[in-house]
């Protein structure tokens, strides 16, 4: 089952409809709100003019900072599990606007169409003060990042090694460039959406909120909710049990969630709030970069440092980091080097986790600068890269646990073709149109956290297993649904897993590729640990011949349990919850990392991209015509589920390389791009052929089941490849992402 | 998005009294821009007349060898009408190099006219914006202009910071491109009666009222575009320059349609220009710098500095000026061959 294409289980409901996501959950009474944003900067609401909205009918409600319900005051009670150090944004917390397009008020209505026409009824007026948004204006202020619980995962840079400067002034061949990066967001085909459902509290209690939300964690969601809202957690569920694409966004849990549960307590009624596509803006984004890169090597190819230093925007109200960095000083062997990570606090939303969050960014930067310093030492850039290939991280002073990095660019390169490269930039034509090849290392991070998992075995003989994570769309349902189905020998179509549901055992939030690893584990424990059951009930049979049995004596096959010594001594198991008294077999298990055998390693997952671009040698349009990505991450759960984790990363690289870029007017201190007609991601026509190799590797020590994520290593490595690409073609070399036909003129 | 009440007459009388009944009534044919206008906050009609079940839903030959379009003939359905393929490539080309196919389904010829800019300033009805807000500034000037006009606006005007009527906002259609090329004549009908409007009078240039897109007089419905004979089958191209390859508004786009001799002399030609101006921009200079010559680069390229002759650029813009010469270059080589 483990390694088998299987389709997505949740697909049929997916495209009929059924799968309900957070704003289709229907409940009676249920009311309507919608968002007023800012139109200033930076300042503060010196008057809500409401009278308006509030005489339209229908209209219950215009909440505002001055009527909300009591919020708690401490910035401890809004963190959650992905909160950078400082100060967590809360709705409607007080007159001050800190970015442009903060919410300032919510219009709740009995129908969305007059709560959405209500809302354009609300005059504000502000006190407007002086904004800064743009980031290579304000350079000079950069600071260092305070470091907040979030960093276990998300290291800063270590101290440096060597001396990077004197190895740069030292070395045969040097290349140093800057590069910005703009910003991004997520935007994920559904909108943010958060359906609160009230219950009338008890005597003597509080009220309890059944909350559909649209989160990459539904306890994450609780958290906030109860402490935010000083609710027992008891009183706070949240449901989520399907999410239309996330990316990260999900990851913090979006203030339409503490709004429609204000307006539920103040209302004492359901109410609903869904977000628009311009509001989707309006939140965390991927941060705007600026980076300095210097690569010294010798004349050999041998590389002999590395500077690498990133400045990136963060809001006044929280540190915002990601690792952007590190990974110049881990991925090639390089006894100088000096990496440097900084923040620039602007007048904008707290920037978050978007796919790949730093790698991307960083690794981008690396990887143009090796391949100049490929054209620099007159090597092959996948020769060159080669040459300085390491299995030692030298960072950490400790070996890789897997690194087939080697195997990526070798099967990679092979599919591709690239032994018919002509180094020469403008070499390589197709009649009138420049062809370019490029190619660049990917790497992301592989790592477990703890989880736990439920598993209840019904008289029907069928397996229910359960545990509170999410599917932003990677296919967790499916995996999982593998895993459980393998450990139990059962078919695929008698196991139903389950998540998204605060009353189902803890998982984190999913993001980081770690819910593969970390909830396939906790799968794979729990169902064992249910086995482990199963073998004591069948033992206490009379004449049982699994009498003296231990768990290593039997295995589970075609939904028998069976003696491994002997396999035609066997017992159904739904024979066997027969003998539980006609009571379903439960078990819930906590899965642990070996933490002790996992210090003494580097866990990464690794890649190698191999990118085609035709460019249009008057007009410079650019066309990516083919994408080869070769992976390494372990042990591979469903070939299929797994292919299209790659495949939309390296699409989404393709889009960073040429399309996407959240554009700021800093006149105004707003985003202006806020649609998906002027947000430019790439349609079908964009797209080529693409490949995706999955190369051997094994991995005993990332996990027991030696499973990497797949989520982020598609995307890391595709934008550098595609801009070496273009440079093959054309002989510039573009710095600045996205790379628009503009910069190519 | 406000309410506003809805009627959907099938007599063209019908559809001009209830406009006429409301100060604040529009047209809605399929609704592809201002449904999202609406949304948007930025257009607030309190009353649409639906003009899709009016008699004006056919494409019919004229006698004398043109063609007439239906104002509420979907794109998609003009777009592949045999006799436009036959007789109008350009215009076949055109439509489907625009939006994408669920839009051309809904998208009508008539309403296709009367697409407004993409400008984001216009769209956001937060920000400043002369042609939305008449007199409120001009933020895009300074501040983010990709995809704003090189040509056609009143350059005194932009310099000034507090102009109350600067716009360099940019008609977005890709199918009035084409119409502007083939010379199309936009027939309306009105209070005032019947009149004909040729395409390159039906759109205006952003002046001192940017708010007034087109001269379309109060109350005034379009009923048909019609097509003169002369169709340029042989000759002819639609260039367009975009973010991505489809789904994307024109950075530049151009049109061209060409008569050539035998001799490989071009006698006649057309060169309309998309995404550069407040309307499809054409100049007859630039076109009769090709009449009677060899058709090379040279040629092409002087025409080319013609048509954008006196172009400015606002900064994220300015790339325009040698992008837009270049795709009339290439427009003209790929009509020649």
């Amino acid at each position: 089952m483990i390694g088998q294409p299987i389709s997505r289980v949740d697909g049929p409901a997916k495209v009929t409809g059924k799968a309900k996501f957070a704003a289709e959950f229907n409940v009676p009474n249920l009311t309507y709100g919608v968002v007023v944003t800012s139109a200033i900067a930076k300042g503060r609401i010196v008057g809500i003019d409401d009278r308006e909205a509030l005489a339209q009918p229908g209209v219950r409600m215009v909440m505002t900072h001055k009527n909300r319900p009591k919020l708690a005051r401490l910035d401890l009670n809004y963190k959650d599990q992905d909160a950078p150090a400082g100060s967590p944004f809360r709705p409607l917390q007080d007159d001050k606007i800190f970015y442009s397009t903060q919410p300032i008020a919510l219009v709740v209505a009995d129908t969305f169409e007059m709560a959405r026409y209500a809302a354009t009824l609300v005059k504000v007026a502000y006190h407007e003060e002086a904004h800064e948004t743009d980031l290579q204006a304000n350079l000079s202020e950069a600071h260092n990042p305070a470091a907040g619980p979030v960093n276990l995962f998300k290291p800063l840079p270590p101290k440096p090694r060597g001396n990077a400067q004197q190895a740069y002034m030292e070395a045969d061949k040097r290349v140093s460039g800057e590069f910005v990066h703009q910003a991004e967001h997520h935007n994920p085909m559904e909108m943010f959406a958060t359906t609160a459902v009230y219950e009338a509290p008890k005597r003597g209690e509080k009220p309890r909120l059944t909350i559909y939300d649209k989160t990459q964690g539904a306890p994450n969601s609780q958290l906030v909710v109860a402490n935010g809202l000083n609710l027992p957690f008891k009183n706070v569920r949240v449901i989520s049990p399907f999410i239309g694409g996330a990316f990260g966004s999900g990851l913090r849990p979006q203030y339409q969630l503490l709004l429609a549960s204000m307006a539920a307590l103040e209302l004492k009624q359901s109410v609903r709030v869904s977000l628009t596509r311009d509001q989707m803006f309006t939140m965390g984004f991927r941060p705007a970069t600026v980076q300095k890169i210097a690569l010294g090597a010798q004349a050999d190819g041998t590389l002999s440092s590395v500077y690498h230093q990133a400045i990136a925007e963060t809001s006044h109200r929280e540190d915002y980091t990601e690792t952007v960095v590190n990974w110049s000083g881990e991925l090639y062997k390089c006894d100088n080097v000096a990496l440097d990570y900084q923040l620039v606090s602007l007048d904008v939303y707290s920037p978050q986790d978007m796919r790949a969050p730093g790698g991307v960014t960083g690794v981008s930067v690396l990887e143009v600068a090796m391949d100049e310093m490929a054209y620099e030492v007159g090597m092959d850039p996948l020769e060159f890269r080669i040459k300085n290939f390491t299995s030692w991280d030298q960072t950490h002073d400790r070996p890789y646990s897997s690194k087939e990095i080697l195997a990526c660019y070798r099967e990679g390169a092979e599919r591709f073709g690239w032994a018919r490269r002509t180094p020469e930039p403008r070499s390589m034509r197709d009649g009138n149109v420049l062809v370019g090849w490029g190619m660049a290392s990917g790497v992301w991070m592989a790592d477990q956290i703890p989880a736990r998992a439920e598993a209840v075995l019904g008289v029907n003989g069928k397996l229910r297993v359960s545990s509170a994570t999410a599917d932003i769309g990677t296919g967790t349902y499916t995996i999982m649904t593998q895993i459980a189905a393998e450990t139990l020998g059962l078919p695929i179509d008698d196991v139903l897993f389950r998540l998204g549901d605060t009353d189902m055992p803890l998982a984190p939030i999913q993001g980081g590729s770690w819910t593969a690893a970390t909830v396939g584990n906790a799968v794979r424990v729990v169902c064992e640990d249910l086995g482990k059951k199963l073998l004591k009930l069948a033992a206490q049979m009379p004449d049982s011949p699994f009498k003296k049995a231990k768990s290593t004596d039997v295995q589970f096959v075609d939904s028998h349990m069976r003696l491994v010594g002997d396999p035609s001594v066997a017992i159904s198991l739904r024979d066997i919850v027969a003998l539980n008294g006609g009571k379903a077999v439960r078990e819930t298990s906590t899965s642990i990392p070996n933490m002790l055998k996992q210090s003494r390693y580097t866990r990464y997952t690794h890649s190698a991209i191999f990118a085609e671009v035709r460019v249009d040698p008057d007009l410079n349009v650019v066309t990516v015509s083919r994408l080869v990505g070769a992976v390494a991450a372990g042990r591979i759960i469903n070939p299929k589920t797994a292919r299209s984790q790659i495949i939309g990363g390296m699409v989404w690289g393709l889009s960073k390389a040429l399309h996407e870029e959240s554009v700021r007017d800093n006149n105004v201190g707003r985003f202006m791009n806020h649609n998906y007609a002027e947000y430019h991601i790439p349609v079908c026509k964009d797209t080529p052929d693409m490949d995706v190799i999955f190369v051997e590797e094994h991995d005993d020590v990332v996990n027991p089941m030696g499973i990497k994520g797949l989520g982020e290593i598609g995307q890391v490595g595709t934008p550098a490849a595609i801009a070496n690409a273009i440079f093959h073609a054309t002989g510039k070399r573009v710095h600045d992402l996205p790379i628009t036909l503009d910069k190519l003129l | 998005m406000n309410p506003f009440s809805y009627t959907r007459p099938e007599a063209v009388a019908d559809a001009l009294n209830d406009i006429g009944q409301q100060p604040n009534a529009k047209f809605i044919g399929g609704g592809t821009n201002l449904i999202d206008l609406m949304k948007v906050n930025v257009e607030h009609p309190t009353h649409l007349v639906d003009v899709n079940h009016l008699p004006l839903g056919d494409i019919t030959e004229l006698p004398d060898g043109g063609l007439r379009l239906g104002a509420s003939v979907t794109n998609a359905d003009t777009a592949w009408h045999p006799l436009v393929e036959e007789r109008y490539p350009l215009l076949s080309k055109t439509i489907l190099a625009g939006a994408s196919p669920q839009l051309r389904n809904m998208a009508t010829n008539g309403g296709n006219l009367f697409q407004r800019t993409r400008c984001y300033y216009f769209y956001d009805a937060q920000m400043s914006c002369n042609k939305r807000q008449p007199g409120s500034g001009c933020p895009a000037i300074n501040g983010y202009n990709r995809i704003h006009a090189i040509v056609g606006m009143d350059k005194a005007e932009c310099q000034n910071p507090n102009s109350k009527t600067a716009c360099i906002a940019t008609h977005p259609s890709d199918m009035c491109v084409a119409l502007a090329a083939l010379e199309a004549v936009v027939r309306v009908t009105g209070p005032n009666g019947d009149r004909s409007i040729p395409m390159a009078d039906f759109h205006r240039l952003p002046d001192t009222d940017p708010q007034r897109d087109n001269t379309l007089e109060p109350g005034e419905l379009v009923t048909s575009i019609d097509l003169p004979a002369k169709g340029f089958p042989k000759h002819f191209t639609y260039v367009k320059l975009r973010d991505r390859s489809s789904y994307a508004f024109a950075l530049v786009s151009v049109a061209v349609g060409l008569e050539m001799d035998d001799n490989g002399t071009i006698t006649e030609a057309r060169i309309a220009m998309g995404g550069v101006a407040h309307k499809p921009w054409r100049k007859s200079e630039a076109e009769q710098l090709l009449i009677g010559k060899p058709a090379t680069d040279e040629t092409f390229r002087a025409a080319a500095e013609s048509l954008l002759d006196g172009a400015v650029g606002f900064g994220h813009n300015t790339f325009k000026i040698e992008l837009g010469k270049r795709a009339i270059v290439r427009a003209l080589q790929e009509a020649i061959s």
